[in-house]
């Protein structure tokens, strides 16, 4: 056997008997049992050090990172969109929507990304989030704006001193394709404007080639370029499910961002139809559960795209809580990546508040 | 010798709620007895609930600006149509207003050529409507002004109670002949012939959503709608007779949103025969007036 680098942290292997999605029964670590630390208080050394120990291969070489994602179990298809279909199913009414309508609400990152954005766009949507709900205080604000990186000047002046964070998109999104060089710039400039959090895209191309050991030095570079910034970013990893044809790669893919140290992992651009879809999201959910049984680690998950109606939120908030557990229903460790979604829930709150069933003409049209 | 033939097995027919252009079952799940006017059995009915009562108002939000921004020319083309078709299905709706109205064959045949009668007549407003109540004003200027009535939004309709299809179509063409889209509440104890009339206008040229049709207790729908902040108007003649709802609470509930609510004629329900007039198409519009400069 050869010698390896002791890992700082004492690492437990996956327990693979978790993974295969149909995994209703098993309880989730608790807060007490597990200790957690949040991704982004990890120095790249950590990072490597945990991803090598998960791994069993000290110099994370291709094929060890290969023989780690292919030897992670299936994902039974069939299984996982029934199990994601029934979670579905609960009925969350009265005091639990409510309580669930205002997380919602907090869990949302505020989205425009068209090419026809403007100044004043952005300025708009910033000015929904920070009063969402003019005639109601007690509403919540969305936890970011999500912009492209040429906006997050006017995003972070505009939100001032809201506590709304700026998330940017980077990396040459929503395709990434192009040259690391390019990407990283595009990523500099949107942390130096100010932003908080980055969405970076991962390279498919290269991910469905076999080229893990690629996906991973991106990821690492970008975080490197997110972290030891002035104004340090966080760093969410866009797998694009919709264009990785499998559930096994949707897994694969989640791991992967993991050990490269992302601190969110986040379905889609938006931009590729499916884009968030249940299962998808509930896979993710395993992933990020198993990571923190793993190492210790607490990644958050971000499903982008198509969530449109406050029934489609409660459907996720609720796998959330089965699958993931509590911990997660966080706005630190559960995003939405939505535009209209937010006046759908807008108009259920009114109805719970009124009784009586609001209307479009009842919310801003952005 | 030959067995006798085996006794022909009833095809019953199921009466559903119509959406969107859709024959969906109700949310709820729920049904209810519809009994002729003899207490005999006749089909069961979907009893929509407030939840259906929402879809059916999404379903009408979302069809108005297409209804709407189609030519007058081409509503009334499409309305006529729709009298063509319950022409042709006249039987069946003779049959359907006689079990449910306990009328002679007689007289549901004349409630029925009455009923189609004042469809097309309504039909034919379409494009004479803007001529009669428009007008240019004159104005002490250099402009042209220029009043025409457009439609309101989503006419929500609580059918009349107890004359099943010429009441119905006497509240709701008047509604949609402008480019209004309606939510009708039929008829809780006689909801046959709404349904039927769905399925005319299901198979005519009419657009999903213009006209949704709800079955059940009005007393349970109607509220909802009279409350929806996305109803304009409301038409409450069916909340004469119907149990446990009267026209007055329903107008107080619409008040919060300040709709339009036409109230019904007296203190009983209207006999219909002659129910039809230009102000029962323009209790649905609103009056846009347009200046424009003249040229020199």
């Amino acid at each position: 056997m050869l010698p390896r680098a002791r890992p700082t942290r004492v690492v437990r292997m996956p327990d693979t008997s978790r993974l295969d999605g149909m995994t209703s029964t098993v309880t989730t670590p608790s807060s007490e049992s597990v200790p957690r630390s949040h991704p982004a208080d990890r120095t790249g050394a950590q990072v490597a050090a945990d991803a090598a120990a998960v791994i069993g291969s000290a110099d994370l070489s291709e094929a060890g990172l290969r023989r780690f994602l292919h030897g992670l179990p299936g994902v039974d298809r069939v299984g996982a969109d029934g199990r994601a279909a029934h979670l579905g199913t609960r009925s969350i009414k009265t005091t639990a929507k409510a309580w669930a309508l205002d997380l919602t609400i907090s869990m949302v990152d505020l989205t425009t990304l068209e090419g026809a954005d403007t100044p004043g766009k952005v300025r708009s949507l910033v000015a929904k989030a920070r009063t969402p709900e003019p005639g109601d205080p007690t509403c919540p604000r969305p936890a970011a704006v999500c912009v492209y990186g040429d906006m997050v000047a006017e995003a972070r002046d505009a939100v001032g001193n809201s506590g709304i964070r700026v998330a940017a998109v980077a990396t040459a999104f929503p395709s990434g394709r192009a040259g690391r060089q390019v990407r990283l710039a595009d990523t500099r400039d949107a942390v130096a404007a100010g932003a908080d959090e980055i969405d970076m895209v991962i390279d498919r191309g290269a991910f469905l080639s076999g080229g893990f050991r690629k996906v991973y030095d991106d990821i690492v570079a970008v975080r490197e370029v997110c972290h030891d910034a002035e104004h340090p970013a966080h760093l969410k990893v866009i797998l694009e499910t919709g264009e990785l044809a499998t559930y096994d790669n949707v897994r694969r893919a989640s791991w992967l961002a993991m050990l490269a140290g992302a601190d969110f992992i986040k379905t889609s651009t938006g931009k590729v139809s499916p884009a968030a879809t249940l299962p998808v999201t509930v896979i993710m959910l395993e992933a990020v559960r198993d990571f923190l049984a793993t190492t210790g680690v607490q990644v958050g998950v971000k499903p982008a795209g198509g969530i449109r109606t406050a029934k489609d939120a409660i459907k996720y908030l609720v796998s959330v809580n089965e699958v993931a557990g509590e911990p997660w229903l966080d706005p630190d460790y559960f995003r939405f990546g939505a535009s209209s979604l937010l006046n759908d829930v807008l108009l259920q709150r009114q109805k719970l508040a009124t009784g009586a069933y609001s209307g479009p003409d009842y919310v801003t049209i952005d | 010798m030959r067995a006798p033939a085996p006794a022909r097995i009833d095809v019953r027919k199921t009466y559903k709620l119509f959406i969107g252009g859709a024959f969906p079952r109700s949310e709820s799940g729920r049904t209810y007895e519809v009994t002729s006017a003899k207490g005999a059995f006749l089909a069961n009915a979907a009893q929509g609930s407030r939840k259906d009562a929402r879809d059916a108002v999404r379903a009408a939000r979302s069809a108005q600006p297409g209804w709407a921004g189609a030519t007058a020319y081409n509503r009334g083309q499409v309305l006529y149509r729709v009298a063509e078709l319950l022409e042709g299905r006249r039987a069946q709706f003779v049959a359907d207003v006689a079990a449910g109205e306990g009328l002679t064959e007689r007289r549901a045949q004349d409630a029925v050529a009455a009923a189609i009668d004042r469809w097309v007549w309504y039909a034919g407003w379409s494009d004479k409507v803007a001529q009669v109540a428009g007008n240019a004003n004159p104005v002490a200027g250099p402009y042209f002004n220029l009043s025409a009535p457009e439609p309101t939004g989503v006419v929500a309709v609580i059918a009349p109670q107890a004359s099943s299809l010429l009441g119905l179509v006497s509240v709701l063409a008047p509604a949609i002949v402008t480019g209004n889209t309606v939510v009708v509440v039929a008829s809780e104890d006689r909801p046959l012939p709404a349904i039927s009339l769905a399925e005319v206008l299901a198979t005519s040229d009419v657009p999903a959503g213009v006209v949704n049709i709800l079955t059940g207790r009005t007393a349970e729908i109607a509220p909802h709608l009279a409350k929806h902040m996305d109803v304009n108007a409301l038409d409450v003649a069916g909340a004469l007779g119907a149990d446990g709802i009267t026209w007055g609470a329903l107008e107080a509930d619409a008040a919060d949103t300040v709709k339009r609510v036409l109230r019904p004629a007296g203190d009983d329900e209207a006999s219909w025969a002659d129910a039809q007039s230009l102000n029962a198409i323009l209790a649905y519009t609103e009056t846009k007036t347009v200046w424009h400069p003249k040229g020199m």
